[in-house]
């Protein structure tokens, strides 16, 4: 161990930063505030003693009692928070190799499935391109449900990469329905927007709002069963841009609304319904509003639908 | 079999450094049929002196490699004169913030995360990178 790799034992803040951890659960940064406890408890211990007690041997004796059960308090405190800082540490390894380890055989997958759907191996039959796309489309699915684990994870231990700028929330909700329009229609919906172009632009990072509105876009769309309607409007509201859609699909039972911005939660009528999911999207989605200072929030009736909504503040 | 009419010498050269044999096969076949000459090399060791001996005109360069790791890979073609011109697109499947600044800081021309992208897709950005 060089003299750099000891010094950056002692870079407390970057060190929090990096594992995504608070500066009380550091182990270096506990140690040291318990020495200065130790001391401070020791001088104050000896003043007193020399005050009130006659027989220096005595107060030696208490002083050391003291700085030595304080020692051995202060060892067991930053052990058991070492640990946890341990855990945190491991948690971001896991993240690492989850991206890697589980994504570089998808790719492999999902390339050599796209290069035999594209015929340019060899002329392929209907019947064929069917089994192809059945394939694709599962592949996709276990994509996405990786990306959203690393999406959570990023998120738990604050290394959610972000690129923050000034963008009309206007453009990227319109842009994404034009996205979603061949499901839209797939899944025999009539969708109606009121977007107000003339808002403020938001300051934030575009691609993580748009995985919020996807997601509630996504869920609209698959909770409406044998067609129905999705309405999406954007407005000002009290400074803040304010983004609700409506659906009049299955909604959310009573019971499980308090648990519905929980992380893996999946509501009994989605279960029900047989919609697939993986009950992170919400979780996500909260937390990316949280990030940025805005609100987010629902109400719902079970066979009537649901509406959700957030704001964000405008950039000034 | 129409790209192949294109003349050898004509054809713009891409190192491949990836240690994933089926990628290889999968992703080289797609450059081959995009009329590229496709360099395969499954670690970073041979990625390197690859780079030196034939001068390709593209790297496409993995992170997690045997031997070296991309990043260091990287900072090595670009430390040396023969190689600090080519462009070099990382194609990996690691997408933390530490390896994105780091490569780019490095001079990557483009991170691209695997998972994310079509053949297609890839293809496209290799276009703009290494136009014909």
């Amino acid at each position: 161990m060089n003299f750099k790799n000891i010094l950056s034992q002692f870079d407390i803040p970057g060190q929090c930063k990096k594992y995504g951890i608070s500066v009380w659960q550091h182990p270096q940064f506990l140690f040291l505030v318990m020495g200065v406890i130790i001391i401070i408890s020791t001088l104050v211990t000896y003043t007193i003693g020399t005050k009130y007690i006659s027989d220096p041997y005595l107060v030696a004796l208490i002083v050391l009692i003291l700085a030595v059960v304080l020692f051995v308090i202060a060892t067991i405190i930053t052990q058991s928070f070492e640990r946890l800082a341990e855990a945190s540490r491991m948690k971001s390894e896991f993240v690492s190799i989850v991206s890697h380890q589980l994504r570089s055989p998808l790719s492999n997958l999902k390339w050599a499935i796209e290069l035999l759907m594209s015929g340019k191996i060899s002329p392929i039959s209907e019947k064929e391109l069917e089994y192809f796309k059945i394939l694709k489309e599962n592949s996709d699915r276990m994509r996405d449900l990786i990306s959203d684990l690393l999406i959570v994870l990023r998120i738990e231990t604050a290394k959610l990469l972000t690129k923050n700028s000034e963008f009309s929330l206007a453009e990227l909700v319109e842009e994404l329905i034009k996205f979603s329009n061949p499901f839209i229609q797939a899944s025999n919906i009539k969708l109606t927007s009121k977007l107000d172009k003339s808002l403020p632009k938001v300051f934030a990072d575009p691609s993580q709002i748009r995985l919020v509105v996807e997601n509630l876009l996504d869920n609209a769309i698959k909770y409406v069963k044998g067609g129905g309607n999705v309405s999406i409007s954007l407005k000002n509201e009290k400074k803040q841009v304010f983004f609700e859609i409506k659906d009049n699909g299955v909604g959310i039972p009573k019971d499980d609304q308090k648990f519905i911005f929980q992380k893996f939660f999946r509501s009994g009528n989605a279960l029900k319904h047989q919609t697939q999911g993986s009950g992170l999207g919400l979780y996500i989605a909260k937390s990316i509003i949280d990030k940025y200072g805005g609100k987010i929030g629902f109400k719902s009736e079970e066979n009537k639908g649901s509406t959700f909504w957030f704001t964000l503040p405008i950039n000034k | 079999m129409g790209i192949i009419i294109k003349k050898q010498n004509s054809m713009k050269k891409i190192l491949f450094i990836e240690d994933e044999a089926a990628l290889q096969k999968t992703f080289g076949d797609i450059l081959s049929r995009a009329g590229y000459e496709v360099i395969p090399a499954l670690d970073g060791e041979i990625g390197l002196s690859l780079a030196e001996e034939k001068k390709p005109d593209l790297i496409l360069l993995d992170l997690i490699l045997p031997k070296y790791h991309g990043l260091e890979v990287l900072e090595q073609l670009k430390g040396k004169e023969g190689t600090k011109e080519i462009p070099v697109i990382i194609l990996t499947n690691l997408e933390g913030m530490e390896e994105i600044e780091k490569a780019i800081e490095l001079g990557a021309k483009g991170y691209l995360v695997k998972a994310q992208y079509s053949l297609e897709e890839i293809v496209q950005k290799i276009k703009t990178v290494l136009p014909d």
